[in-house]
């Protein structure tokens, strides 16, 4: 079942500034893709017009059958509790004067969602392996991995059909890392995910489908593996020969 | 031979907090050798102690002998003369590392300036242009006149990098230390400084301390490394040897991490 469906899009901040140019993908229930680029590439601009915060210059992007159209409130209602996100940085994307509860909670009021949150913030901390005390106490308390747990929590407390990751593991140490990307693929079982990030060895731990991205335009797209194993674009084998590897 | 760094029992502390502890190692002429940590490690730290950049509030002790100088507890102005000729950086953020006000080419020189004058050389403007415009060719810059006419903010990341390098390689140091010189850098930019400060060091001869917290990064342009953790040295060796057979745990953490990101890479996860 398509879950998303982008068709011949483009953006530009200005008319000068042309950022995507008639990018055309799908993304299916279940299946968690990539969207890989470098610095410039469009992967973010690509993420802000999922997230509803920017509208295409041309082309349509369709959520679940409809039109994703950011003026209509009653739609928006329903696609910002079926897609969620987590952002980069673990330290500027939660409130340092809230409680972790009512950081995990927001989603939930914002979206009016009846009944005893309670629940929901135990389930969401148990999900991401934080101890139900956790609820209790402020973000400067936990350490990057454990912020980025939280920001995962509140991505998944109204169980969204969609979870959108922004370079969600790249300012975490290594060790760090590994635990949250095991995280991620963990709830990719239950939901979709679109995971962005410049970093090959994560997105091919994690998702079944790639997107390559240069200037604003997909230069191949497919099966992961398929695509890991024989890049046919010159930039897909240009980023892969320059990822540095361990010693054999 | 009296190695180019000798790091005895450095020890930095702000107040009551002790932020690296007891680290000794040592850096022969050519030589080169990678610092491993990840963040808090205290690797950065140590990289400023070894050029006598630590800010007022971290007090060392401990030895540092560079060069045949001792730079622990040695006043600014003696340090003065062993940074450029002795020690030289390239720190991690090329756009801060810039003067956003001055045009590449002057940057360039300055470092430049002072190492011919050292040498008890005076070279006239002419020369001095011909020459910045030559190390800006060395570390493979485009356009070479055009650069140096640029400000820093309308060159790339990658060749904004590039100048920093020709800047420490005008001073001709005989020891480089690169803070996480890449990690600003998009991979396929990364995959090129890489390539050319290790195409660089080897040369012109000059050891070579890398901090990094990405080990095949390390991997790719060290001999040895050494691997800190809350700063402390938990382990070191050459690297080969530390990556196959890491002897202490969170060594042991690290490299598996490194080598499950590279085998969902090539398929063998």
């Amino acid at each position: 079942m398509t879950l998303i469906d982008m068709r011949d899009v483009s953006f530009g901040y200005s008319r000068q500034r042309q950022v995507l140019h008639g990018v055309s993908l799908t993304v299916r229930k279940g299946v968690s893709v990539g969207l890989v680029g470098e610095s410039g590439s469009g992967k973010t601009t690509l993420l802000r017009l999922l997230l509803g915060l920017a509208r295409p210059t041309s082309g349509s992007i369709s959520f679940d059958g409809e039109k994703l159209d950011i003026s209509s409130r009653g739609f928006m209602r329903g696609y910002r509790r079926s897609v969620q996100a987590v952002f980069q940085d673990p330290y500027s994307s939660l409130d340092p004067r809230q409680k972790v509860r009512d950081i995990i909670c927001e989603p939930l009021q914002s979206l009016r969602i009846p009944g005893f949150h309670g629940e929901a913030v135990a389930a969401a901390l148990d999900a991401v392996g934080l101890p139900a005390d956790a609820a209790n106490r402020y973000p400067h308390e936990f350490s990057g991995g454990q912020r980025q747990r939280i920001a995962i929590a509140r991505a998944i407390v109204a169980r969204p059909q969609l979870v959108l990751a922004d370079e969600a593991v790249s300012a975490l140490d290594l060790s760090t890392r590994i635990r949250i990307v095991e995280l991620f693929k963990r709830l990719s079982q239950t939901m979709t995910l679109v995971f962005v990030s410049h970093d090959l060895g994560v997105v091919a731990s994690l998702c079944e489908e790639i997107v390559i991205l240069e200037r604003g335009q997909i230069v191949e797209s497919g099966n992961t593996r398929a695509i890991l194993d024989a890049p046919k674009h010159p930039y897909t084998q240009k980023l892969l020969q320059s990822v540095p590897r361990m010693p054999a | 031979m009296t190695p180019l760094l000798s790091v005895d029992g450095l020890t930095l502390k702000t107040g009551e907090k002790t932020l690296v502890s007891d680290l000794s190692f040592s850096l022969g002429a050519g030589e080169r050798m990678g610092l491993i940590g990840e963040s808090g490690s205290g690797k950065s730290l140590t990289a400023m102690a070894v050029t006598g950049l630590l800010p007022k509030s971290i007090v060392p002790t401990g030895s540092i002998m560079l060069d045949g100088q001792q730079v622990v507890g040695t006043p600014e102005r003696a340090l003065n003369g062993l940074r450029g000729s002795s020690v030289a950086v390239v720190f991690q953020e090329p756009l801060t590392a810039l003067d956003p006000l001055m045009k590449i080419g002057r940057q360039v020189a300055g470092p430049l300036a002072r190492r011919l004058a050292r040498e008890g050389r005076s070279p006239s403007r002419r020369e001095m242009e011909r020459d910045v415009l030559q190390f800006l060719d060395h570390v493979a810059l485009p356009q070479p006149e055009r650069i140096a006419n640029s400000y820093p903010h309308e060159i790339s990341g990658g060749q904004r990098q590039r100048v920093a390098i020709a800047m420490a390689l005008a001073c001709r140091p005989k020891l480089l230390i690169a803070d996480e010189p890449t990690t600003a850098l998009d991979v396929t930019t990364q995959a090129e400084i890489l390539k050319l400060l290790d195409g660089l060091v080897r040369e012109l001869g000059m050891a070579l301390l890398f901090i990094s917290h990405d080990l095949p990064v390390v991997a790719t342009v060290v001999d040895r490394v050494t691997v800190l953790r809350n700063g402390r040295a938990v382990e070191e060796g050459p690297v080969r040897t530390v990556f196959d057979q890491p002897r202490h745990d969170y060594t042991k953490t690290l490299v598996d991490a490194a080598r499950a990101f590279d085998n969902a890479l090539e398929g063998t996860a």
